[in-house]
């Protein structure tokens, strides 16, 4: 049986979570989290971590020369890069509003990358 | 001259959440100043999510929490004015500003709600020797660069300071292709929050050095380097741990400062530990009718907390206009054994609510009890696993205990060993 400390980033309060693991890395056990959200971060954190991902792409004919992205929802942390790469190709023209799609499944994560501004 | 019911000072988060407050409450004659040209504050170059979890229960970026306020506000008949600045408060609530558009504005109001916010402390309040190069700049200066202005300021990086805007450029640069070299953080633990220490440095393997400072920064007209040095425990660099490091780029990240220049010159009394306004339970200063809240009050850590803070204000400042706003005595609160201020200052004896006392730590305390007295009278007292200085703290006090306390009483809050 191993342990794991972990911080959950789920939200900004950061409690201090710590995971017993078995053997085969099975979760045993989860402490420390003061909400749902903590145990199931915890719980993919020690299978398979995810991050939310947030950058800017090119737009044209708007007030600002970028407008920002993130992903819908979290992807694969070993994915970050490889999805910034793709992000960096796209290049819009103006209007962008609030919640559009800006790459469908992202490199077939199932994840969305979505626009966080209006560019008009 | 204009008269109107309030007028707010800043379109930020506070500044929005404060006026669709006092709307919310019957105030309908409400004038936003913005100096910028949009509205949202800083939160439109925030890209980053996090924000919104407590308040919304969704994690949005800082735009999206943004763009929630301003749908609102456009639902609403507050007038807003962008690109104008504020010039002066004056002590009978006439406010001063101007923009291309009007000219010279000045509006007299039954009402003020300060909601500036924050700036950045530069380079030239921290003594790093050294040529004034360029590829020197503060965090938030960058953050603009990249994330509104769409370039990239550097591609090797060093960051001095571990408040959370150099934590979330050190991963946003990292993202964009530069290499974060080092945080140097002078102190022996991070002025920013668990969760970006883990999500912005640890999983991109950039080394956070505690106890470390920039001494001396190297090139004429473009940055070529730093040297670090360790500090000792009285934050003296120790000589012999000099260590220079090639970069084109130091973003400074060492602390927030509330802009109360306006609250200054107006003759607004300001907490010497907080550099904000010394206000009641409602927000209100020690000027009648002039409220403050936000990053301009005391620097926050979750925008979430803004907007409740701000609410409180505009609501105050909904009650003095109608005539509703109670006063009596005061109580007065302070911090002591490492909170080092407590905020409201002061509450008014004949509140008509709970109040939140919300405060900092000076450094990390672990399982602690939070104590709460009047005199030698324990209000309350709570156990605390943890307790750090990037991040803010309340204790809710009952409107009962509030009646019962003498007047011109003082409620201390206290760090004792658990
Ligand atoms: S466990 Fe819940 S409260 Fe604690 S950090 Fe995670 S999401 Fe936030």
């Amino acid at each position: 049986m191993t342990k794991r400390d972990l911080i959950c980033v789920s939200c900004p309060i950061g409690c201090a979570i710590t995971v017993e693991l078995d053997d085969n890395n099975e979760v045993i056990s989860v402490t420390g989290n003061t909400c749902p959200r903590g145990d199931k971060y915890a719980r993919q954190e020690c299978t398979h971590p995810e991050r939310m991902l947030t950058s800017t792409v090119k737009v044209e004919g708007a007030k600002l020369p970028v407008v920002p992205v993130k992903s819908a929802s979290p992807i694969p942390k070993e994915m970050l890069f490889d999805c910034m790469e793709e992000i960096n190709k796209v290049s819009l023209t103006a209007p962008v509003r609030i919640g559009d799609k800006v790459i469908e499944n992202i490199l077939g994560t199932g994840v969305d990358i979505v626009a966080t501004n209006n560019a008009l | 001259m204009r008269e109107c019911d309030l007028v707010v000072i800043g379109g930020g988060p506070a500044g929005m959440a404060a006026a669709l407050k006092a709307y919310e409450e019957g105030i309908k004659d409400i004038l936003i100043l913005e100096r910028a040209e949009t509205l949202g504050g800083i939160l439109e170059q925030c890209i980053h999510t996090g924000f919104g979890l407590h308040y919304f229960g969704e994690e949005l970026s800082g735009p999206e929490y943004a763009d929630r306020f301003i749908e609102e506000i456009y639902k609403t008949d507050i007038d807003i004015r962008v690109d104008t600045m504020v010039l002066n408060v004056s002590a009978d609530n006439v406010v001063t500003a101007c923009n291309n558009f009007d000219g010279l504005l000045q509006i007299k109001a039954k009402a003020v709600v300060l909601a500036m916010g924050c700036r950045e402390r530069p380079r030239g309040a921290l003594s790093i020797a050294g040529c004034r190069a360029s590829g020197i700049m503060t965090a938030g200066t960058a953050q603009k660069y990249v994330n509104l202005d769409g370039y990239m300021p550097g591609h090797e990086v060093v960051i001095l300071g571990s408040g959370d805007i150099g934590l979330i450029m050190a991963r946003r640069m990292t993202l964009e292709g530069a290499k974060v070299k080092a945080v140097c953080e002078l102190m022996p633990y991070s002025g920013g929050l668990t969760r970006n220490i883990v999500q912005c440095l640890e999983d991109f393997g950039i080394p956070l050095r505690l106890s470390c400072t920039v001494v001396k920064t190297h090139g004429k007209d473009r940055l070529e380097g730093v040297t670090v040095a360790n500090v000792d425990k009285n934050l003296k660099p120790i000589l012999g741990t000099e260590e220079y490091i090639p970069c084109d780029t130091l973003m400074l990240s060492v602390g927030l400062i509330p802009e109360n220049e306006l609250s200054k010159n107006s003759g607004i009394d300001l907490d010497p530990v907080t550099n904000g306004p010394v206000v009641d339970e409602y927000r209100e200063t020690v000027r009648k009718g002039v409220f403050a809240c936000g990053n301009v009050l005391q620097v926050h850590d979750l925008v979430d907390y803004v907007t409740e803070e701000s609410q409180i204000a505009g609501e105050g400042a909904a009650k003095f206009i109608k005539g509703e706003k109670e006063y009596g005595g005061y109580i007065s609160t302070k911090g002591e054994n490492g909170v080092r201020y407590i905020v409201p200052q002061r509450i008014n004896k004949a509140t008509d609510k709970d109040v939140k006392l919300y405060f900092r730590v000076g450094k990390v305390f672990r399982n602690v009890k939070l104590v709460v007295k009047c005199g030698d009278e324990i209000i309350s007292s709570k156990k605390k696993n943890k307790m750090t200085p990037g991040e803010m703290e309340y204790v809710p006090i009952k409107l009962e205990t509030i009646k019962a306390l003498p007047e011109n009483g003082v409620i201390t809050v206290t760090i004792e060993e658990a």
